[in-house]
């Protein structure tokens, strides 16, 4: 067993864990945070994706040892929850509200990588959202308004006043 | 599913790494971002007793130059850095631009520039790119460093001229002199998918002439594939010359076949990507 202490949505967590624990597993079975989802356990789909250090990255290729010492930051941290509704994270208001999601598996993993999208490119296109969630795959919506939601939390992130998206 | 158990070790230096790998032999792993050798031990298709982790291992990341006309690449730098790495791509922006193409922003994330040469996929996009730089890597044993060319460093399908008690530290590849242009053709089905044929053209332009080409292809054998026949017969040419130049670029490979794409539509296709890719290099 190896000691692990990973910073999860702000809070300091630590555990004996076995080196071939993924922490995917860490996050879900350990902690019991399970808004983190496993869907193809191939690399591929992009269900699992969090942020690790800031940079988003499937949490079924990491294994929690990779991850000691770092902060890593789930879909569960983004909403204010005392808010209710209105602490919700531009990106969720944006699937909420643009239809993003029908199932809902792939959207914890979409709003992570939608997330690292937008604060390496704030204003991004149509071409260029599409491109940057190609790791990420959706079996239900087409992905038309996966893209219409990004834009929208983008804008809103940015500070522009609300925008009608056409895609 | 879930890597069978390891032993898991996490040096903090390459001395200590190095003598990891020799304590442990053939046993041992060494993993850097893990996105191939993670993948390959869910699936049980691989299950080292001892995983060396390079994560920690100070003096493995970032890029210099070394005062020779080259870049050093450290080997644990993620792909992501390599893309926006102010040195490479001033000098060697074919690297930066073809790293982009590998997988996707996650993959991007984790996996390092060393650990997609020496695991040594002929399906991967960055063995060609070295190849066809002409570039090397600085390897690292008990013994000592050595450095490997590109040429000699791809052995066989996941087999590279490494022993099992040598890390890659180093990257090396040249800084481009000269009005240089590239492009590089990756021919998959899907998104984020890996090529099913892959062709990087480069060309050095000097008074409307191809003054210098470098052709490199990916998935077309058990190595990556450097097409010397199509590079010399555009050297010193008008860019007329590429159309029949490209012609050969499928000249001695011997590309294997399977759900993709069988060998004859991977010939087929690396024909047809040198020639798209050498056009537009020329710009
Ligand atoms: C979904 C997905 C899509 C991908 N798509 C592409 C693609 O389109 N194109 C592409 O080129 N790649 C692709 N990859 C592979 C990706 O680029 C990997 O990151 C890369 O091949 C391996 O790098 P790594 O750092 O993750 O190495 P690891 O997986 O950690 O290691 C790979 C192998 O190299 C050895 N090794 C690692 N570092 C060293 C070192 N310094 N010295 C000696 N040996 C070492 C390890 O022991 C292991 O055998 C994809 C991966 C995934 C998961
Ligand atoms: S579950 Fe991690 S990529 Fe699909
Ligand atoms: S909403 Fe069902 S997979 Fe995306």
């Amino acid at each position: 067993m190896t000691k692990v202490e990973i910073t999860v949505d702000g809070t300091s967590t630590e555990h004996e864990v076995e080196p071939r624990l993924l922490l995917v597993h860490y996050l879900r079975d350990v902690l019991g945070r399970t808004g983190t989802n496993v869907g193809c356990d191939t690399s591929n789909c992009g269900a699992c994706t969090i942020h690790m250090d800031g940079q988003s990255v499937k949490s079924c290729t990491v294994l929690a040892v990779q991850a000691d010492g770092s902060t890593v930051d789930t879909v569960e941290g983004l909403a204010d929850p005392v808010e209710g509704e209105a602490g919700w994270h531009p990106l969720q208001r944006a699937f909420h509200e643009e239809h993003g999601l029908q199932c809902g598996y792939c959207t914890p993993g979409m709003i992570m990588a939608s997330k690292g999208l937008i604060e390496d490119n704030p204003n991004p296109s149509e071409k260029e959202i599409r491109d940057g969630l190609e790791g990420n795959l959706c079996r239900c919506t087409g992905y038309q308004n996966i893209v219409k939601a990004v834009q929208s939390a983008a804008a809103e992130m940015r500070g522009d006043t609300k925008v009608e998206v056409e895609v | 599913m879930i890597p069978a158990t390891f032993e898991y070790v996490r040096p903090s230096s390459i001395d200590e790494a190095v003598a990891a790998l020799a304590e442990h032999g053939d046993e041992a792993k060494l993993l850097a971002g893990g996105h191939s050798l993670l993948p390959l031990m869910k699936l049980r298709l691989a299950a080292p007793e001892v995983v060396i982790d390079l994560g920690r291992v100070d003096g493995l990341r970032g890029v210099s130059e070394v005062g020779d006309g080259r870049l050093a690449i450290g080997a644990m730098t993620p792909h992501y850095k390599v893309m926006a790495d102010p040195l490479i791509r001033e000098h060697c922006g074919v690297l930066a631009d073809v790293t982009a193409k590998v997988g996707d922003a996650q993959v991007r994330h984790r996996g390092t520039i060393g650990g997609a040469l020496a695991h040594g996929d002929s399906a991967g996009d960055l063995p060609a790119v070295l190849l066809a730089l002409g570039g090397s890597v600085i390897a690292q044993g008990p013994g000592g460093t050595r450095e490997i060319e590109a040429a000699d460093f791809f052995v066989d399908y996941l087999t590279t001229a490494l022993s099992d008690d040598e890390l890659v530290t180093e990257v090396r590849v040249p800084k481009l002199v000269g009005d240089w242009g590239w492009r590089y053709e990756k021919f998959s089905r899907v998104a984020q998918a890996w090529a099913i044929v892959g062709a990087l053209g480069m060309v050095k332009r000097s008074n409307g002439h191809i003054e210098e080409a470098r052709v490199g292809l990916t998935n077309m054998g058990t190595r990556p594939v450097r097409c010397t026949a199509t590079e010399d017969a555009i050297r010193g040419q008008s860019p007329d010359a590429i159309e029949d130049a490209a012609a050969h670029a499928s000249d001695g490979t011997s590309p294997s076949s399977d759900l993709n794409a069988t060998a004859e539509f991977r010939q087929h296709l690396a024909r047809v990507l040198t020639k798209r890719a050498l056009t537009a290099a020329v710009g």
